[in-house]
Parts: C-alpha cells; structure tokens; sequence
C-alpha cells in the first residue's frame, strides 16, 4: 500500500515537471516561430517586386516616386531620405534634453528629480502616438506655418513629435547608466578638487558614453519605425523636401497612406512590401548597434 | 571663466532643460485636456460616430478598445508568462538561450507598422480571419509579447533565491515552486509591467490599421449573441478602435466637427492611459503589502 503510494506520488511529480517544460517551452517555441515566419513572409514579399516585376535595385533608389506614371517610376529615395533626417534631428533634438533630465535626477537634485522628474518621464512613455500626432497636427505645425516659410508640415515638425516621444528611452536608459556609475569614480573626482561640472564633463559623462548612445539609437530606431504621429505631420509629398518645412514622406508615412488603397500582388503594392522589408532590415541595424554599444558599455 | 562658473552655468543648463521637459508635459496635458474635456459628455462617449454630420460620438469605438484589450490580454498574458518563465528558469545558459534572447530584443524592436503589415499578411489573408478583432488581437499579441517576456523575467528574478531553494529542498517539482511560491512572490511587478503593458495596447494604432481595421460596422448593443455579425460581442467583426479613430478623423475626417471628436477622443485615451498609470503603481503597492512586511 505504502508502496504504490509512493510510486503515485513519484509519478505526480514527474507529470508536473513534464508538465511544466512541455508548456514553458511551447511558449517560447511560438514566440521563435512568429519572428522566423514575420522576417520570412516580409522578406519573401518585399523581395517580388524584384524577382517577380523585374524591378531593379536602381530604380528603387531613383528619386522620383510616380507609381500612376507611364512608365511607373519606384524611386524610393525621398522616403529613405525622410525616415533618416527626421530621426536623425529628432535624435539630436532629444539627446540633448534626455541626457539632461538624467544628470538632474541622478546628479544634481535627486530628491526632486524622482518626485517630479521620473513620473512626467513615464507618463510621457505611455502617451499614445496618435495623440502625439493630434497634438503635433494642432500646436506644431500652425507655430512652424507662422514662424517660418512653408505650410509648417514637413521634417522640422516630424522630428519634433518624434523627439518628445523618444525622449522617456533615452532618459531611463540614461538615469539606469548613471545611477549605476560606481560612486568611487565620482568621489575621485571630487577628492582631487574637481567641480560638478568637470566631474561630470570629464568622468561620468565618458564612462557611461556607451550606455547613452544605446539610448540614443533605441530612440532612433524608435522614430525610424514610428507610424501614425509622423505621417499626421509629415505632409505626404513624394519628393526631396529643400528646406525643413517643407512637405515630404518618410518609408512608414507611405506605407501607411498606400497600403489600403492598392491592390495585393499588384506592383505598387509589391514595391511597398519592399519598403517595409526595408524597415525591418533597418531595425536589425539598429539591434545590432545596440548590442555593439552594450558591449562596449560592459567593458 | 572660471571653474566655479562655468559649473553654475552648465548646472544652469542642465535644470533650464528639465524644466523644459516638465513644461512640454504640463502643456501637452493641459493642451489635451482643456482643448478636449469640453467635448466630452455622456452622448460624446455612448453614441456612434458620424461620418459628414455634427454631433458623432465615439461610443462603439470606446468599446472596440476595451473588447480588444481584453482580447488581447487573454491571449499574452498565458504565453508571455510561459515564455518568460522558459527564460528565467529552464532555459540553460548557453548558445540557444543567447540566440532566443537576441531574437526577443528583435521582435521587441520591430516598429508596430511592420507588425501590423504581417498581421495583414498572415492573420488577414493567408489564415484567412479577415479585418476583425481577433486578427488586431493577435496582432497585438505579437507585438506585446517580447515585453510580457521580459516582464516575466524581471519579477522571477526577483524572487529571493532562498525561498525557491526552500521550496525544492521540501521535495517539490520544479513547476510547482514556480506555480505556487515564485509566481505569487512576483505577482506585484508582474501585474504592475502587464497594465503598464495593457495601457500601451490601448493606444497602440499602427498595428490596428490593416489588422481589426478602419470600419466600424454599425452596432446593436441589444443583441448579445457573439456569433451574430452586429452583436459588440463578436469577434470576428472589423473594428476601429479609439486611437485609429483618432488618426482616421485626422486625415480624412469629414464631420465638421472633426477637430472637436479628435480632441474629445484624444482626451479620453490619455485619461485611460492616465488611469492604467495610476492603476499600475496602486495595484504594485497595494500587491507589496500584502505580500512582504515593507510598508
């Protein structure tokens, strides 16, 4: 009796172990199997524009985008161009902002900082993007539109949004760096008669530069890949923008206009498919500078 | 200048550029909420929208939102707390552990539109669900789930090697321990990183557009049949949500009152968000306390 008892109780526990490993690595054997079947549907689908429509890889990098022209003209350049300079000043608009509310929460005012600083930040975080964009529609582009020549749309307000919502990446990215700076560096520093400002310009700042470039191009990546707030400001013109507030199209912004109103497996659709294949080799430039960056950091 | 100067002006600097930051959020807010709340009454949130008259409300987009949150919750949560439990304590550290981490940070980096494009892809077309909330739910889950992961993970490992170890030592199965003491343990940062997460789905848009949709099939809020094409409770339907609806009267809107909706529309979403935030740290804290002896 005692016996199969305990046999019963051995079983159990081999069942639930079983148990346990079958259902983890279900899991993760699905979460595997979406990014295999995501990079393989996207990629065979942005790659028939070429094998398929005979496109080439020339005309994708042409500077004119008529895909209603006779002949139809696949120049994607303008939008390349659009994606890159908007995350780009949208990178350079925040770094500089970012870095700064990291240094007054960890450095200069802690106490404040983590009161009222950190909450504004996440909140910030967890803004949606069509807000972002509503926002950017109604206060941005009109003060551009006074301010400057032009109808206010166009990379100068994109990257603006952009900045304000990449910001809260590049502060808590920042705020972690430096909060786990060891105390002795600093404290160096100080000893040797150094103020705030050469402690921080000439120790803390260079040590931890590989941690906030990380943030700085998650942020990028961030506003490569967003949507809806940048194509609400960006003006949709399928052109090489000559000043800032000028309107043009960024690879999301174009998607997201013309994906709905073309046809699947017609050419145009396909060389859409091409630029979204386009985002997403971006995004694994981007994961893999960030790795390179935290490996640096590490050391 | 000297030493002493040039650091009370970069200190200067450096709370000018903070005060910045608390500035541009005030006055996103304040914009956001003055501009809107006047626009939002009970009609305002229970009625449906227009498409060339004034006075549409947002009511069966207000309840796409929350249906598809759900949803979508349902879905990620289960898988996001399985994988993240394979990671954190039956993964084995070596070359496929790395692999599969590298592959999270990817799929985590992926921007929304991308997701939503293979939502189209797959779910839409190749499965065949067609525009409907239950292919914007998976989509979501797609998109949400490297952050369920690492959620996951983050509360596991905290849990006190002692208690685990306590746990085994008593001759429990691995599962079990994780079940009944880690899990429980890390219950307060698991459910405040899943609402975190649930307010980002709530405003998420991009992925949405080509997955659960532009439209909005008229609704008849009377007929709770999940399998009839009208009934809310159906998820095969298409559905706008709350934030594509925003983005929808934004650039093609007809309504004259278009701007008005949008404000009104984005007013509530950032209250929801607002909510989900607050939520998020009373249900940690509250979670704390009834779990550890910290106050």
């Amino acid at each position: 009796m005692t016996q199969s008892g305990r046999k019963q109780k051995v079983k159990q526990h081999v069942i639930e172990e079983w148990t346990g490993k079958i259902v983890t690595s279900f899991c993760i054997v699905l979460l595997v199997v979406i990014i295999f079947s995501m990079v393989y549907f996207v990629a065979t689908k942005g790659l028939s524009a070429f094998f398929k429509d005979g496109l080439k890889l020339s005309e994708i990098f042409g500077t004119t985008w008529k895909p209603d022209g006779e002949p139809p003209l696949f120049g994607a350049l303008p939008f390349i161009i659009g994606s890159f300079s908007t995350s780009l000043l949208a990178a350079v608009i925040a770094a500089p902002l970012g870095i700064s509310a990291a240094l007054f929460m960890v450095e200069i005012m802690p106490n404040i900082g983590r009161k009222y600083l950190q909450p504004v930040i996440e909140l910030l975080a967890g803004i949606p993007s069509v807000v972002y964009g509503f926002v950017g529609l109604s206060v941005i582009v009109p003060l551009y539109r006074d301010i400057f020549p032009g109808q206010g749309l166009g990379i100068a307000a994109g990257a603006t949004v952009l900045s304000i919502m990449i910001l809260p990446t590049i502060t808590s990215i920042a705020t972690d760096a430096l909060a786990s700076l060891p105390a002795g560096l600093k404290e160096g520093s100080y000893a040797l008669g150094a103020t705030r400002w050469q402690t921080l310009s000439r120790t803390v700042i260079p040590t931890t530069l590989p941690a906030l470039m990380t943030g700085i191009v998650l942020g990028m990546a961030r506003a490569f890949g967003e949507a809806l707030a940048v194509q609400m400001v960006i003006g949709n013109a399928p052109h090489i923008p000559h000043s800032l507030f000028e309107s043009t199209s960024t690879l999301t912004s174009v998607i997201t206009l013309s994906m709905g109103n073309t046809v699947m497996g017609s050419m145009q659709n396909n060389v859409l498919w091409t630029l979204a294949f386009i985002l997403m080799m971006m995004t694994f430039v981007f994961v893999f500078v960030v790795r390179w960056l935290e490996r640096r950091a590490q050391r | 200048m000297s030493a002493k100067t040039k650091d009370k002006l970069a200190t200067a600097v450096i709370v000018t550029l903070a005060g910045i930051i608390v500035l541009v959020m005030a006055g996103l807010l304040g914009f956001i909420l003055v501009r809107g709340l006047g626009h939002v009454s009970f009609h305002f949130l229970t009625s449906a929208p227009q498409t060339i008259k004034e006075g549409g409300g947002i009511g069966p987009q207000l309840f796409n939102s929350l249906f598809l949150l759900v949803l979508t919750m349902i879905i990620t949560v289960p898988l996001g707390l399985g994988a993240g439990i394979y990671m954190s304590e039956y993964a084995k550290p070596g070359k496929i552990t790395d692999t599969i981490r590298l592959i999270v940070e990817v799929l985590s980096s992926f921007p929304s539109i991308v997701v939503g494009l293979f939502g189209l892809l797959v779910i839409v077309n190749t499965f065949g669900l067609g525009f409907s909330l239950f292919s914007g739910a998976l989509a979501l889950t797609v998109f949400n789930l490297p952050l369920m992961v690492r959620i996951t993970e983050q509360g596991l490992s905290g849990v006190p090697a002692a208690q685990k170890e306590a746990s085994l030592a008593l001759g429990i199965s691995k599962w079990k321990t994780i079940k009944s003491i880690m899990l429980p343990i890390s219950m307060p940062v698991i459910l405040t990183g899943t609402i975190l997460a649930a307010g980002r789905v709530f405003g998420e848009a991009a992925a949405l557009l080509f997955t659960a949709g532009m439209s909005s099939p008229r609704l008849d809020f009377t007929n709770w049949n999940p399998l009839s094409p009208t009934s809310p409770l159906n998820p095969f339907r298409p559905a706008e949500t709350l934030a594509v609806h925003i983005w929808k009267i934004n650039s093609e809107g007809l309504a004259p009152d278009a701007p008005q909706i949008a404000a009104g529309a984005s007013a509530v979403l950032i209250l929801m968000v607002l909510i989900f935030n607050l939520l998020a740290r009373w249900v940690g804290r509250l979670m704390m306390k009834k779990f550890t002896a910290a106050k």
